[in-house]
């Protein structure tokens, strides 16, 4: 076997090299800038301050994000209710929204003027403050909690219903599913979920600013954004972007030592099964998890869509051309994503040592889209114009950015096919394509729908890149919606964020449909 | 994303026919060259009178239009950057990037003498904490304000230009007192954020009663909005000033264009765009010329601002006198 897994076919030399590309396009470019930098550079006593309050607040939300979605998770893999689609959807959302949309729609629920404060005065209870490091955990478990719920849910949803058919007829109890299996799979999918949602709230720069509260809220990516635009320290904006990727192997080293892959034994792939050891306690705390999860997850987003709902039907022609532009830079942007993730995460999971690779895809959520926009309009400028190829570049950017999201979740997917169907394929003497087509494949539908919607959606929220590269014609419907803002032009706003959220939402629906039909038979 | 390059290609070869009128390159911020922004109306007006293809270029706010410009160094294409303040003007000028403008300023209605060699003002507004008008008891002073129980949103120095404008008034009004007046103010503060756009939404929607803005801000919803229920506050110590100015660019391929283009910029067909799609006092028109609605506005007795070096000077140490202050 191990002899076996050893020998680079040719879908692991594509892997390996598409893995090398990707490193070279996120170091490239902060290279560039560091190259451009005149002098050396140092790191002050705030930058450290920055660095401390970035692993302070990544950390407590990643924590958070993951424990929450744990109950929620179960409850969703255990359960058959009407409207269990549209609820895994819908509460997606928040994952893809533009921070200051979902900003603003938590605002809408927790702020000062908010519905639960609201609530709490005429009840003549005292106001809650969500400024502070509260908030900002609280903002980033609204918007990861989703994508730990999704992750996780993957991982339970993998289990063979072969043999949860053998511990039905085991009898096992509630507690011995906990112990036999649900314990295995959330050792194996927690840390690398864990570490996602770390490194995703590391880069957090304007949800930490505006519900942080003031400087103490300072963030690495933050202090990039000082040193670029304040200073114009390109050395400094370097070396704290150097300071990220550090923070990023880092924490994936650990993580990825946390993870232990157990494979779950080989199945036939038919529908999941009741769950064995059901009782009224276990459906009481699943009831209290979906609804507990609906209302935090889906209030917010009434309040965004109650605000802007109304405002889409007069929005401005401009709105619609960024819309369109945005649809397209997505479909591109995922359709680049899978390309690159799927021959990566085959390459992952068809040898034993090879899970260093998968910390490159991780590189791209880590390094700071600042730094990395900067570097590349370095690299583009000599040869062409920059906001000629705004687009394209977007839509790169994207596509590395969502491939963490891919590889996250096509990795364990693509480890537990090769463990389970591979064996089988290999002494058929199946090999190429056909093995790729007839073995493999089929088992990565599910996280292969869910990445690429995925993506698409992400890209579609995206504004990082487009800002600095930003041609007045071409915007995205996310930097249209800013210039709307800017142009006090708030209802406008509000209606572009409603079609925003429509849009991620209907982009991520369709190409996530392959996943639900599975996960709701 | 190839409908994006046949596009793109489509877009090429269009401009190529068009390629014999000369092609004036202006570098902005991103609020000028909306369809709601001064941009189109501008490119219009000047487009009649220059026979050239004016063209704008946009990169984020002030402060990231300066960094573009270092980032592409002498082999910008821009002939024109717009939209620089003056607390960004010394920096631009030290990177050599700017050449002297060679007009004659005329009709210039700013509140302060102008006599800079590399720039031209086009608009001015004042920096004021805007409410709705039926704040009782609005503060008349940063002290007033820091002793009430207002609360206000504010904007990050180092992420805004308005964030710095806020820096350098408490600086200008209150100099060595300054780290004082924040920690007074620190109470006050609900939040500070990235951009002037996420602080005006906070306070639209009611988690602030008071936000840093101008006192032009007014303006929009009375005459856009037809809404009078906004107001700004005076304070007494003075209100600082954001001067927004245009500056030709040394190594333009059009230096004579570029200079019709500023002098372009201070007549009646520039400055008539300016009020009611930037929000700002025009700079080169008299005040019986304003649009109707500009006259409720409030009229700060003192206006407060640093020449460009000076504001270079003391922004650090101010920056770290603010980050103290508001981080204990």
């Amino acid at each position: 076997m191990a002899k076996r897994a050893q020998q680079l076919r040719p879908v692991d030399w594509a892997g390996a090299g598409l893995a090398a590309l990707v490193c070279l396009a996120l170091l490239g470019p902060l290279m560039a800038v560091m190259l451009r930098a005149e002098g050396p550079a140092r790191l002050g006593p705030a930058d450290w301050a920055a660095i401390r309050f970035t692993l302070i607040q990544a950390g407590l939300s990643a924590v958070f994000s993951v424990l929450f979605a744990i109950p929620v998770a179960r409850a969703l893999a255990r359960r058959r209710f009407a409207g269990r689609r549209l609820f895994v959807t819908l509460t997606g959302a928040p994952f893809i929204l533009p921070v200051i949309v979902a900003v603003l729609g938590l605002l809408a629920i927790f702020g000062r003027a908010g519905w639960l404060n609201a609530a709490l005065s005429a009840l003549g209870l005292g106001a809650i403050d969500i400024y502070g490091l509260g908030g900002v955990v609280l903002a980033h478990v609204f918007l990861n909690l989703p994508l730990a719920v999704r992750l996780i849910l993957q991982a339970w949803l993998a289990l063979p219903s072969e043999r949860v058919r053998l511990a039905t007829a085991l009898g096992f109890s509630d507690a011995d599913m906990r112990r036999h299996f649900e314990r295995p799979l959330l050792r194996e999918v927690l840390p690398g979920a864990a570490l996602v949602i770390f490194l995703i709230c590391t880069t957090s720069f304007a949800v930490a600013l505006t519900l942080g509260g003031g400087p103490r809220a300072t963030t690495v990516e933050l202090a990039i954004y000082q040193a670029f635009r304040f200073d114009f320290d390109l050395g400094r904006a370097a070396l704290l972007g150097v300071v990220q990727v550090a923070i990023c192997v880092a924490a994936g080293a650990i993580a990825l030592r946390a993870a232990r892959v157990e494979a779950m034994g080989a199945g036939l792939d038919r529908p999941p099964m009741p769950w064995p050891g059901d009782n009224l306690r276990a459906r009481i705390i699943d009831l209290l998890a979906i609804a507990g999860a609906g209302a935090f997850l889906v209030l917010p987003l009434a309040a965004v869509i109650g605000e802007g709902a109304v405002a889409i039907l007069t929005l401005p022609e401009s709105v619609w051309w960024a819309a369109l532009r945005s649809v397209l830079v997505a479909l591109a942007s995922s359709a680049l994503s899978v390309a690159l993730a799927l021959p990566i995460a085959l390459f992952v999971a068809g040898g034993q040592g090879r899970g260093a690779v998968e910390l490159v895809g991780f590189l791209s959520i880590a390094i700071s889209p600042l730094v990395v926009g900067t570097g590349l309009f370095i690299l583009v400028y000599p040869i062409a114009d920059p906001v000629a190829l705004s687009l394209p570049i977007t839509g790169l950017v994207n596509a590395l950015v969502a491939l963490p999201f891919l590889l996250r979740a096509l990795v364990p997917a693509a480890r537990a096919a090769e463990a389970t169907q591979g064996r089988l394929a290999d002494a058929l003497g199946m090999r190429g394509m056909a093995r790729l087509r007839l073995a493999i494949l089929p088992r990565l539908k599910r996280p292969l729908g869910f990445g690429a919607g995925l993506a698409a959606a992400f890209s579609m929220g995206d504004l990082g890149v487009i800002a600095l590269f930003s041609a007045p014609s071409q915007a995205t419907l996310p930097l249209e919606m800013y210039r709307l803002m800017g142009a006090y032009r708030t209802d406008d706003a509000q209606g572009a964020a409603v079609l925003l959220l429509g849009l991620s939402l209907g982009l991520f629906w369709i190409f996530d449909r392959g996943a639900r039909v599975d996960a709701a038979a | 994303m190839r409908h994006t390059i046949i596009a793109a290609g489509l877009t090429m070869m269009a401009g190529g026919a068009l390629a014999q009128a000369p092609v004036l390159t202006v570098y902005t911020y991103d609020s000028f060259n909306t369809d709601w922004g001064p941009g189109p109306a501008v490119e219009a007006a000047f487009e009649a009178v220059c026979g050239c293809d004016l063209q704008f270029v946009t990169a984020g706010d002030g402060a990231a239009l300066l960094s573009r410009l270092r980032l592409e160094g002498a082999r910008s294409d821009a002939d024109i950057v717009l939209g620089l303040d003056t607390n960004l003007t010394a920096a631009a000028v030290e990177t050599g990037l700017i050449a002297e403008h060679g007009v004659t300023a005329e009709g210039l209605t700013l509140p302060v003498a102008w006599d800079d060699p590399h720039f031209l003002p086009y608009d001015w507004g004042y920096f004021a904490f805007v409410h709705r008008t039926d704040l009782a008891d609005a503060p008349t002073s940063f002290e007033a304000l820091a002793d009430s129980d207002l609360s206000i949103v504010v904007q990050d120095p180092r992420s805004s230009t308005p964030g710095l404008g806020l820096l350098l008034w408490v600086q200008n009004a209150y100099g060595d007192r300054a780290g004082e007046i924040w920690e007074g103010l620190a109470d006050n503060i609900v939040t500070v954020t990235p951009g002037w756009s996420e602080s005006y939404d906070l306070f639209l929607g009611g988690e602030a009663d008071m936000v840093l803005s101008y006192t032009t801000s007014p303006a929009y919803h009375l005459i856009a909005e037809e809404d009078d229920g906004y107001t700004a506050a005076p304070f007494d110590e003075g209100h600082y000033m954001q001067i927004e100015v245009a500056g030709v660019l040394a190594n333009s391929d059009q230096p004579d264009l570029a200079r019709d283009f500023l002098a372009f910029m201070l007549t009646g067909a520039f400055q008539e765009i300016v009020p009611t799609t930037n929000w700002m006092y025009p700079a080169a028109l008299p005040a019986e010329d304003w649009p109707q609605g500009f006259e409720t506005l409030i009229q700060p007795q003192t206006a407060l601002l640093y020449d460009p070096e000076e504001a270079a000077e003391i922004r650090d140490a101010a920056l770290a006198t603010w980050q103290s202050a508001l981080s204990n």
